[in-house]
Order: structure tokens, then sequence, then C-alpha cells
């Protein structure tokens, strides 16, 4: 598929989005809810291109729309910069202490906005989301109530049955609104109202790991991860390793 | 709702003979001479329809009259406003129009049914000419219509399947299942101009060609039902109504485009048109025209109601199909469009109600018949609720290309009380279309060049006592509390631009430029169709009443007496100290002076109770 993308021709293959394109050709397009390993959303509209198949320039979001033979692409026409900038001083009104909010505003020429601040700490990009549901496979949070109501939480707002503690919410949040912190014998996610309990080293008696994302990693095939170990924290688990491969030789 | 299930004893059609034989059989029984139908659609229903019909059936049983006069339930006549209406059957002359029919006039109507009489005093009155109007085609709101969707409303019983095909119903089914390729049914609807009712105008054939070429074994059709709109009522009308004419244009067209199964998505507002639904559903699987093999063509098909919580985000067609799978209604990116990967990934087809109730017409009468009514890119009739502030209210079914002012003036009569202001198209999605484009003819283009758009059907008429900031707060607050909330724009534009509405209404002054720029971007960027519209009442409105906007901010004034802040209540030397004002204060802020009571300015919440009580027109608002 040929497509152009800012004057360049540039060949791409069936399926691919706009942004996965521009990116090759080093085209730095701003987004906050795109993860390459998760499914595009189209949330956060910072990647907002001007794409034209024939019928007119119109808007569409880079990370969503799969590409067209033919397919023609301005990344940074005036249009473009002038509704990013403008969807920039929303999201930095929402939530103006968030350092990768605050870069990506930057980065499309917005440092200060003319909306009054709302000292929120989430921009409901979806990432931890969609990272829960589709890779996780546990759907422990999602999003509750509508439009300027929406927020991200677990069902009731009370602690997850399902959560299992993984922290991939956490990892991909971009406004790192939810923090994870263990103490003692137990892993709270205050963020979801979720405490999950943690299991004891066999060998140190260290609390390493929460209970259930051990009981789920065990119930599947994890490579290189004897069943014997699975109760071992991370320290004790190598040293086990090392002592049965020198053993071996 | 009482249903009934008559067609339980007619058994299974297995060709189309059998139909023929079905409906000449019907038509002979046909023994009345005398009907009396009463309106059973919501409105009329909530103004104590029901209460009527058993009334009439209690009569007419204790009189021994059940050989004599027929008595029938119908869907919505139309005329709102007139509820609970009667229409009455006499052998010379039919369709004698009663409104505003109470308990106590039921035994008068049936004696006058029986000296074929009829009753002066419930005739509907011309408010210009003042004449009594018997015939309800000759009523002006009737008479400049031309009903082809609501051709059967308010003369079937929607509830009974039987009624439908003695009037000729399921005509067009048996000719498009035996007669006729899926190819030349699409062609057909393409040539008939037919395009979707939904508001977007998109060609229906073309959109089934779609749908009918994608890869694929399983197929579905959708049936979009989630009439959200405030002030509409259209769908709701033509569902409880007729729910048969949809159905059967649902058949037609799911063996067009090689679909097994069909939804019709409805919501919980509207539980009368979901039991008709349902009901309807049940009696045409009964009969076989809905199921396996259906009339002897070898096709299948099968039409499952489901109702949903109601959210007008889901009337977008990907939002809808997101909560027929389970998940939250929320609209996913397009492309991939619904033809290629819609309903649990497979190619499908939605159409609004309006459209599916045009098919069957097409096939009976041909494309050309119905692409002669209307204009030359916009086959056929629309159905429109006329609302708002014109004397008559109701459904009106008039061919594209009418102009706006035949609607509200030949149609609806003008406005009640002031002048003429302004009309919204489209619901929250439309815009304001003000006094000088009133000759504008009503198709798609035409409506989309003056800033709003056709919609799904809602018409809403103003005067001069509406405020438009007022009216573009309303709306956009609309679509505030019904965004998703899934993209910024939609979430956060909208609610920027009403605060600035929410400060202009309280006379503060703000940027017009920002709020242009942000209705731009709201526009341009938004994922789905709810976002990408909801300015369209703020740029119409800022575009065509601009300097009611600069009023406001300027002069802290709004010239309708609408937006409590900028008005006060008081009262004139007119006033004759009856004290009925302060009686009905809510504040208790009225009190007598010497020459005529007085409002306490610092205490009034502006509520205006007090000027409607008023019996001598002594409040005024400044």
């Amino acid at each position: 598929m040929k497509i152009n993308i800012d004057e360049q021709e540039i060949e791409g293959k069936e399926g691919q989005t706009i942004l996965e394109v521009a990116q090759t050709i080093g085209i730095d397009i701003p987004t906050l809810c795109h993860h390459k390993g998760l499914e595009p959303y189209g949330a956060c509209r910072l990647c907002i291109v001007e794409v034209n198949v024939g019928n007119g320039w119109e808007i569409d979001t880079s990370c969503t729309r799969p590409i067209e033979d033919n397919m023609r692409i301005h990344t940074s026409s005036e249009r473009v910069k002038k509704f990013r900038k403008l969807n920039a001083e929303l999201l930095l009104a929402r939530c103006s202490d968030a350092e990768k909010v605050r870069e990506a505003a930057k980065k499309v020429g917005v440092e200060e906005t003319r909306f009054p601040k709302k000292n929120l700490d989430c921009i409901l990009c979806g990432l931890c989301t969609r990272a829960c549901q589709d890779r996780i496979g546990q759907s422990a949070i999602s999003f509750v109530n509508r439009g300027w109501e929406r927020k991200v939480d677990t069902p009731f707002s009370i602690n997850s049955e399902l959560c299992i503690g993984c922290g991939a919410c956490a990892n991909v949040c971009p406004t790192e609104a939810i923090k994870i912190v263990d103490e003692g014998d137990t892993r709270y996610i205050d963020y979801f109202n979720t405490k999950l309990k943690l299991q004891k080293c066999e060998r140190c008696g260290k609390y390493f790991a929460p209970e259930r994302l051990l009981k789920r990693l065990s119930s599947e095939d994890v490579p290189n991860m004897p069943k014997n170990l699975f109760y071992l924290c991370e320290s004790c688990r190598r040293k086990e390793q090392m002592r049965k491969l020198l053993l071996a030789k | 709702m009482e249903l009934k299930k008559r067609s339980e004893v007619i058994s299974r059609l297995t060709e189309p003979e059998e139909l023929i034989t079905l409906r000449n059989k019907l038509k002979e029984k046909e023994i009345y001479e005398n009907h009396i139908r009463v309106c059973c659609g919501t409105p009329c229903r909530s103004s104590g329809s029901l209460n009527l019909l058993n009334k009439f059936r209690e009569e007419i049983k204790q009189q021994g009259l059940n050989e004599k006069i027929e008595i029938k339930q119908t869907g919505c006549v139309g005329f709102c406003q007139g509820g609970p209406v009667v229409v009455v059957d006499l052998p010379e002359q039919k369709n004698i129009y009663y409104q505003h029919v109470s308990i106590e006039n039921v035994p008068t109507i049936i004696s006058s049914v029986r000296n074929k009489e009829i009753i002066d005093d419930l005739l509907y009155v011309d408010p210009e000419t003042q004449e009594r109007i018997v015939s309800l085609d000759d009523i002006p709101f009737f008479a400049k219509q031309k009903r082809i969707v609501l051709r059967f409303h308010g003369k079937i019983d929607p509830t009974d399947i039987t009624d439908y095909i003695k009037l000729g119903g399921y005509k067009a089914l048996p000719k498009a299942l035996l007669e006729m390729s899926p190819e030349e049914i699409i062609n057909e609807v393409k040539d008939s101009n037919l395009r979707g009712r939904g508001g977007a105008g998109f060609p229906t054939g073309i959109k089934w060609e779609f749908t009918r070429k994608a890869e694929g074994k399983k197929k579905y059709i959708i049936c979009n039902f989630d009439e959200g709109d405030p002030g509409a009522f259209m769908n709701r009308s033509e569902m409880e109504g007729n729910p048969h004419q949809p159905i059967e244009g649902m058949i037609i067209g799911a063996y067009a485009i090689g679909a097994s199964k069909g939804y019709i998505y409805t919501r919980s507002e509207y539980p009368l048109a979901y039991n008709t639904l349902q009901n309807a559903i049940d009696q045409a699987k009964s009969l076989g025209l809905l199921g396996k093999n259906i009339l002897g063509s070898n096709f299948n098909f099968n039409i499952e109601p489901f109702k949903s919580a109601g959210a007008f985000v889901c009337g977008e067609e990907t939002a809808l199909i997101q909560v027929i799978e389970g998940k939250p209604g929320e609209p996913r990116p397009r492309p991939p469009f619904p033809a290629n990967k819609g309903l649990w990934g497979k190619p499908t087809n939605i159409n609004n109600v309006g459209t599916w109730a045009n098919i069957p017409l097409i096939i009976q009468n041909g494309s050309s018949w119905f692409s002669n009514i209307g204009t030359n890119r916009s086959g056929g009739t629309k159905v429109f609720s006329l609302a708002g502030e014109t004397k008559n209210t109701g459904d009106v079914e008039v061919p594209f290309g009418t102009t706006l002012r035949e609607v509200i003036f030949d149609i609806g009569g003008g406005v009640v009380e002031g002048k003429f202001k302004a009309v919204q198209t489209g619901g929250p999605s439309g815009g304001v279309i003000p006094e000088q484009y009133i000759d504008t003819p009503i198709d798609y283009e035409s409506l989309e060049g003056l800033g709003s758009i056709m919609g799904s059907g809602g018409m809403i008429v103003m005067s001069d006592h509406t405020c438009m900031i007022d009216t573009a707060h309303y709306f956009l607050e609309f679509a505030h509390t019904e965004s998703c909330g899934k993209c910024v724009p939609c979430r956060e534009g909208i609610q920027e631009m009403l605060s600035i509405l929410d400060d202009i209404r309280k006379g503060k002054k703000r940027d017009l430029n920002l709020l242009n720029e942000l209705a731009e971007y709201v526009k341009e960027t938004s994922l789905c169709a709810l976002g990408q519209t909801a300015p369209n009442p703020v740029l119409t409105t800022l575009k065509y009443f601009k300097d009611e906007y600069i009023e406001h901010m300027e002069e802290k004034k709004c010239r309708a007496g609408i937006c409590k802040n900028l008005i006060s209540f008081h009262i004139t030397d007119a006033c004759e100290c009856c004290g009925q004002c302060a009686e009905v204060c809510p504040q208790e802020c009225i009190e007598e002076g010497e020459e005529k009571y007085n409002i306490n300015q610092e205490k009034c919440i502006k509520c205006g109770l007090c000027q409607e009580r008023c019996p001598y027109d002594a409040i005024e608002v400044i």
C-alpha cells in the first residue's frame, strides 16, 4: 500500500495504522492514550492528523485509522496544530500536575491553559482498563459513570476480589495516579480501594508477591519456572536456580 | 397493554396464495358499518384514552351493539394536542374526528352512531375560520400532509396482525422474496433515492450493498429504534401505530442483504412500543412471516427485540452494537464500518425505524413511484415530530422539498403566542434556523447548508418568548450529560463551552471567539456523531443571533425574559389588590402596598408563578 505522509511517499502494510507508519519514518506524533501492546482506543485525541482518501480533508486519530492505498496525510497542518493545542489545554486543565501531560502539551506548544484547573489525577486514557482487561484478562477495573463524571474504578468502588495485584495498571498510567505500596504482608492499591495479601517466601520469610498473582501464574505455563520455585522470593529463587545449575555441572 | 392473539387461530402460511386467501377472507368477514376508533398512542393514553376504550366496550356490550359497532384501539392518530382522540366511521361519513373526549361523552357518541348523527361540540374548530370540521382529512393539520409511511396509523389495531394484512400489509413481502433477486431489491432501493431517516441521510441502497458484498457467511441487520432526541417522538408513533410495516421492511432487507438475524434496538422509556413490537413479532412468527422458509421461499429470518436502558449516545451505530454485545455504550472508531465489522465482528446493516418502514412501499409501488415523491436527491416523505410553540403539535409527514413555512404555518398553524422566531431541527445535533430562512425546502443538503441537520425528525418551533442563549445552553447541557465521556473534545470541550454559556446567561462577559474556537474543535475532532454535532446549536445561534449574546453581556438584558439573572418581576398600576400573587408566591415575598402589591426583589426567585396567576396581567418582566 502506497501512502503519502507530509508529502513523503511511503509503503505500508495492510492493517497498519497511520501512527505506526509515521513512526517508522521518524515522524513524531504526540499521544497519551496509545501503547503498542494494547488495542488502539482514540480517546486523548492528541494524535489527530488530516486524512484525505479522495473525499477532501478530514480529521481523524492516527492511532485508530488504518491506512488505505493512496491515502494522503498531513500530520502537522495548521488546522491540526490548532486543534491539538486546544486539546492539550483541556488536558492540562484536567491534570495540570502530571508530568507526562505537561510534556505532551509542551510538545504541541502549550505550557499554560486558558481553562480553569480541575486538579484531577486521571486523564481517562483507558490504558489501565485495557491492560487489565485485554492483556491480564482480569477486568478488575473499568470505566464507571458517564460523561464528565466518568472515572476508572472497581465495581461499586470497593475492594476488588478480581484484582491479582499485578501492577499492570500502575505501570501504564501516564499520570502516575495509581500507586502500589507493599507494607508488611499486604499490597495496597489505594486508588482502587484494594488490598491484597502477600505471599511469604518459603525460604527467607520475606513477603514478596500477591498470593492471587502467584495462584494465577501457577495455573499457567510460565517458561523457565518450575512449580516448586513459585513460592520463593526473587533472590531465593535465583539462589536456588544457581545452586541447581552448579550441581548439574 | 392488552395483547390480542387473534392470529393464533389462523394457521401458519406456507405460500403466498395462502396470504392472499387470508386477506380476502378477512375482507369478506368485515361486517361492521360503524366503527369507533380510540387513539391509544402514548400521548392519548396519558390523557386517559384507555378508560375511554373500556367504557366504550362496556357500553356497547350493555346496549347489545356488538354486531353493529366495531370498537378498536389504534396507535397514534398524530394530532396529539387534541387528545384523547376518537375517530368514528358512519356508513355515509368516514373519519369523523372527535377531540378532548371524556368518559361522559361515551354514551353520547354511541347514541350518535346509532342515530347516524355528528356531535358538533366535539369537533375540531378551525381557529382561523371558527368553522367546525367534521372529517379528520379536512383538518388543515392533516389535509396538507402526505401520509404514506403513516398510511395505516389511526386505522389499524397495532396489536392485531390481521388488521395490517386486511388493509394490504405484507403485500410487498411475497413479491420481494419470490419474484425478486436480492440484487434487484437493492437496485430498486437505490433507484428510489431512499436515504437514511436516522438523520445522516446516507443512501440506503448503497448501505445495503456494502453489507451484501462484505465477506462473511453470518450477517446481521439492526433496526435503530433508540429515539433519544428531546422533543422527538416520530419513531415511537411509527412503531406503536403500525409495528408490522418496519418489520416487513426488515424481512425484505434481510433477504436482500443476506442476513439471517435481525435486532430491533429500543429503550426502556418506550414500554408501550416495546410490548406492541414484541406482540407483533410473536404474531408474525405464528403466521410464518418470520422464522424458517418464509412463505415457501427457503429464506429463514428471525427478529429479536432488544431493550436497552436508554442513552442518547447509543443511537450512534457503533455504540448501539457494543450494547447488544453486552458492553458499555461507547462508540468505537470507524473505519472499520459496521458493514464490514459490526455486531460480533460480523457484517451488519443498521437502519432507522423510519427507513425500514419505507421499504414495503418501495417494493410494492416501485422505485419510480417513490422517487417521484420528494426531491431529486431525496425520495419519499419524512415524518417529523412537530413540537414547541406551534398551535398544532404531533406527527407530520411531508414530502422532501416541502418548505419549513408550510410545515410550521400551514400544518402547524403558526405560533401560539407572540411572533415566530426560529425553528430547531435535528434535536441536540441540529441547529436553530431563523425566520429569514423559513422558505427553505426541507432536505438534507438545505438544512446542512444552514448549519443545522435533518436529524431523525425533531422539529421544535420557537417564538420570541424563547431566549437563544438559553436554547443553546439547553441542548448543549443535554449533550453534556449524555456524552459517554470517552474522548477529550466531547467530555472536556463541551463542559467548557457550557460554562461559557452559563456565564453569558448570567450576564457575565465571556470571549465569544473562544466559544467559537471550542465549538469548531469539538465538531471536528470528536470521536462520534454526538460530539461532532453537539456544537451545532451554539454555532447556529452565534451565527444568527449574535446580537442576543452581546446584549446579554453588554446590556445585561435578556429580550425574551427568560434568563433569571437578567430579569425582574414588577407589579404595575393595573394591580387590583386581589392578593392572589401573594398567595401563590413560594418565597412569600409579595406584600400589599398602599395602591398595589409589591415584590421584594431581594427575596424573589423569579419562578414566574405570580405572573401566571395574576388575573389582571399586572405583572411584567423587565
